[in-house]
């Protein structure tokens, strides 16, 4: 157990090293979500007024589609050379490479964010109505709640024969709850109408459940053989 | 137990037949609704059976997760199959219901959508158990069959919240049931689950020998040519050799 963290912090920094150098992920993930935001510009009129409603809605789809983006390169650059069957038969700790994985991701969708959502005000120029801070936890929680069942699955899906397909059709059912407190929170925190604490508690819920049944059994997943 | 289900076959069918003869032409006809609301007879076993089958799902992938027990995968997976066709049935009986009592095919209420969410994750189990390669199957379908188990209440109470704050105005209140119509549901039920009893045991004989016929035949090609037929002979295609 003393073991978990300094693999943890090799494994991830090693990711972050690959990701720095190579920017795949990163640019990949920004170029695909500003299509997205552009895409949707053109499909709901960003000059009406219900686009407030619905921003919040768009935000986190947009943010969702970029992530799969990542979370499928994820484990992918680990089956070439096989990586995985080397860190199988290792000692160390599986919950080590997970925990690294999601960090990682974490990191990556999270810089997306910080690019992204500013340019999402501009395009539909929106002003936040209710308590700003309170989308820093919606934030933090939502992109959480993302990465963490996103590269767990990530890690299922990579063992299926369709691979880059299989993770969505996984992922979106299982994360419905969350995605719908997510874009309920940002919806009435953008527009001001509603207390989002409710939504904020779900969320919240979600991620520890989901991230104590990933702990629990992503060794299973790894080993499944 | 090969002799117990031409038996239990025969018994289902009649179960079946009393069942639809009593939903039919002995259950009270509804004051408002008229005879529509029969379907509510096949609606509503449909869907507790479905529950009860992926409740039966989550109960056999941790018992294959804790015992590493083939058999109960395979139980695992005849439950999510037979659960994801009643299930369609509720979600195809409940609009045909829905349009003329209420006036729309679907709205977005608390069950409706718990139900449809619960098919959409079932649907996501047989998706990657069929696109998984044999040997893992078994694991990784348990491990999300859990998750889906997980996500059951969180789904619940995020509908719950989201839709007392926007009542939907076409629900009409609760009320008490005609005991006659009660008793029309439960043998309605009974003759479901029977049913459902009925189909899961066949397909799960046909999935355990599927899997003895795979076993085989990949003993089979690690042989020579020339040993199939002693390899045969040590592997019989019986549903008992597990």
């Amino acid at each position: 157990m003393n073991s978990l963290w300094p693999i943890t912090r090799a494994s991830l920094a090693k990711d972050i090293r690959l990701e720095w150098r190579s920017k795949d992920a990163l640019n990949s993930m920004l170029f695909f979500s500003l299509l997205v935001v552009v895409i949707f510009s053109f499909s709901f009129d960003p000059t009406a007024e219900e686009s407030r409603e619905i921003a919040g809605g768009l935000i986190w789809v947009a943010f969702l589609f970029s992530a799969i983006v990542a979370l499928n390169q994820t484990w992918a650059r680990e089956l070439r050379n096989q990586v995985l069957d080397a860190y199988r038969v290792s000692p160390a700790p599986a919950n080590a490479l997970f925990l690294s994985k999601a960090l990682g991701n974490f990191i990556l969708v999270t810089l997306l964010e910080a690019v992204m959502a500013p340019l999402f005000m501009v395009f539909y120029n929106l002003r936040v109505l209710g308590t700003a801070w309170e989308l820093i936890p919606v934030c933090v929680l939502g992109t959480w709640a993302l990465v963490a069942s996103g590269t767990f699955f990530a890690a299922m899906s990579i063992r299926t024969r369709m691979r880059e397909v299989m993770l969505p059709l996984i992922l979106f059912p299982l994360s419905i709850p969350a995605i719908q407190s997510m874009v309920e929170a940002t919806r009435i925190i953008l527009s001001g109408d509603g207390n989002p604490r409710f939504w904020i508690v779900l969320l919240l819920t979600y991620d520890v459940v989901f991230t104590t049944a990933c702990l629990a059994l992503f060794e299973t997943v790894l080993q499944a053989e | 137990m090969k002799k117990a289900f031409p038996i239990l076959a025969v018994l289902t069918a009649l179960l079946l037949a009393y069942a639809f003869y009593e939903a039919m032409w002995i259950a009270p006809t509804e004051r408002t609704m008229g005879d529509v609301q029969r379907i509510f007879y096949y609606h509503v076993p449909s869907a507790w059976t479905a529950f009860i089958l992926f409740f039966v799902n989550f109960a056999a992938s941790v018992t294959y997760l804790a015992r590493k027990n083939l058999k109960a995968d395979a139980v695992a997976l005849v439950s999510a199959e037979v659960g994801v066709v009643f299930c369609t049935v509720v979600l195809v009986t409940g609009p045909i219901w829905a349009r003329p009592v209420w006036g729309i095919w679907w709205t977005w209420d608390l069950r409706l959508t718990l139900t449809l969410v619960l098919w959409l994750i079932y649907v996501s189990y047989l998706i990657l158990r069929r696109f998984s390669d044999s040997a893992q199957t078994p694991k990784l379908a348990a491990v999300l069959a859990i998750f889906g188990a997980l996500d059951v209440p969180l789904v619940y109470f995020s509908i719950w919240f989201f839709r007392t704050q926007h009542p939907q105005p076409v629900i009409g209140g609760g009320g008490s049931i005609d005991p006659r119509m009660l008793h029309v549901l439960l043998i309605n039920w009974l003759a479901f689950s029977c049913f459902a009893f009925l189909v899961c045991w066949a397909r799960y004989r046909v999935e355990m020998l599927k899997r003895d016929v795979e076993e085989a035949e990949a003993l089979e090609s690690l042989l020579e040519p020339g040993a199939t037929a002693a390899a045969r002979i040590k592997v019989p295609l019986s549903g008992d050799s597990r």
